[in-house]
């Protein structure tokens, strides 16, 4: 197999301007489908005969909680490809991409909250859903830190990477909590091996929903990437060039 | 449906709205943070670079 395509792309300048033209590829998607899902599910998708208009928080809670974990598979998978085959790029895409998957953590756990309320008469509880969900929060922000903590950067690289591999155990315990432990929380709505239970007009906000987030992580990191590549390449002859221009 | 229905989002209001508001403002806040990123890391760049024309 001709592996030239793969070293051009993570060779910082080609990539730098590359990540440039690609941003509004995502970016514009993104927002169009994130509109768009919040008028289906706001307006158009009609109340839960259980849960009536509560349930309508799925529509930001679920994409959150998807997008924390995507976030962090995304993560871990460049740091194994940074420590495995040493190519610094691969390592900048884990440290742009952990303070938008910090957030997305974040904003599942509160918005779950806010559903837990009205639904279970909780905000909070220690079940198995909740607390990994919270460790996926705590490993982000260890990731971080752990970043911050360390001035030579390939070594902080590579401690990193080793944190970020160490704690995709979490993934799997986030997803299966459901049915391996008792919990609060409701089972998969969307991700069974059978239909989906849920009718498609409250089903197809959902997934634009799901997708408009993913595409908004693609735009959102490729313009974190420019500055990491910048802050890496600070000395390259390439960046006087491109900008001077 | 009215607006006051909708706004009331059947007594719910004061759980999907802030739901809805907090996600929005923390999808705006990374946008953001991501430019300023980019912004100062290039900023930062061209002054390392202005510095180091100034003195050979």
């Amino acid at each position: 197999m001709n592996w030239t395509w793969f070293h051009k792309l993570a060779s910082p300048p080609h990539f730098y301007r590359l990540a440039g033209r690609m941003t509004p590829w995502f970016g514009w998607p993104a927002f169009l489908l994130i509109a768009v899902g919040l008028y289906g599910g706001l307006v158009l998708a009609p109340p839960d005969y259980q849960q009536g208009d509560a349930f309508r928080i799925v529509y930001v809670h679920a994409p959150s909680a998807w997008m924390s974990m995507f976030v962090y598979a995304t993560m871990a998978t460049a740091s194994a490809i940074g420590l495995v085959w040493r190519i610094k790029l691969a390592h900048a895409v884990a440290a742009a991409a952990a303070p938008i998957g910090a957030w997305f953590a974040f904003a599942a756990l509160t918005t779950g909250s806010l559903w837990g309320k009205p639904m279970w008469g909780t905000w909070w509880v220690w079940d198995a859903r909740l607390t990994s969900e919270l460790i996926l929060l705590f490993l982000y922000l260890g990731f971080i830190a752990l970043r911050a903590s360390i001035d030579d950067r390939g070594r902080a690289d590579r401690a990193c990477a080793v944190l970020a591999i160490v704690g995709v155990i979490n993934l799997p315990i986030i997803h299966y909590s459901v049915n391996w432990w008792n919990t609060l929380h409701q089972g998969s709505t969307v991700t069974k091996f059978d239909k989906p239970s849920m009718p498609f007009d409250m089903l197809w906000p959902l997934l634009a929903m799901l997708l408009g987030f993913t595409l908004y992580f693609g735009a959102v990191l490729l313009t974190r990437l420019r500055g990491e590549v910048i802050r890496r390449e600070r000395d390259a002859s390439w960046l006087r060039e491109e900008l001077a221009r | 449906m009215n607006l006051a229905e909708f706004l009331g989002m059947g007594g719910y209001a004061v759980y999907v709205w802030p739901s809805f508001g907090l996600t929005l403002i923390l999808l705006i806040h990374n946008v953001r943070a991501a430019r300023r990123y980019h912004a100062s890391a290039r900023e930062q760049a061209m002054r390392r670079i202005d510095s180091s024309r100034k003195q050979p």
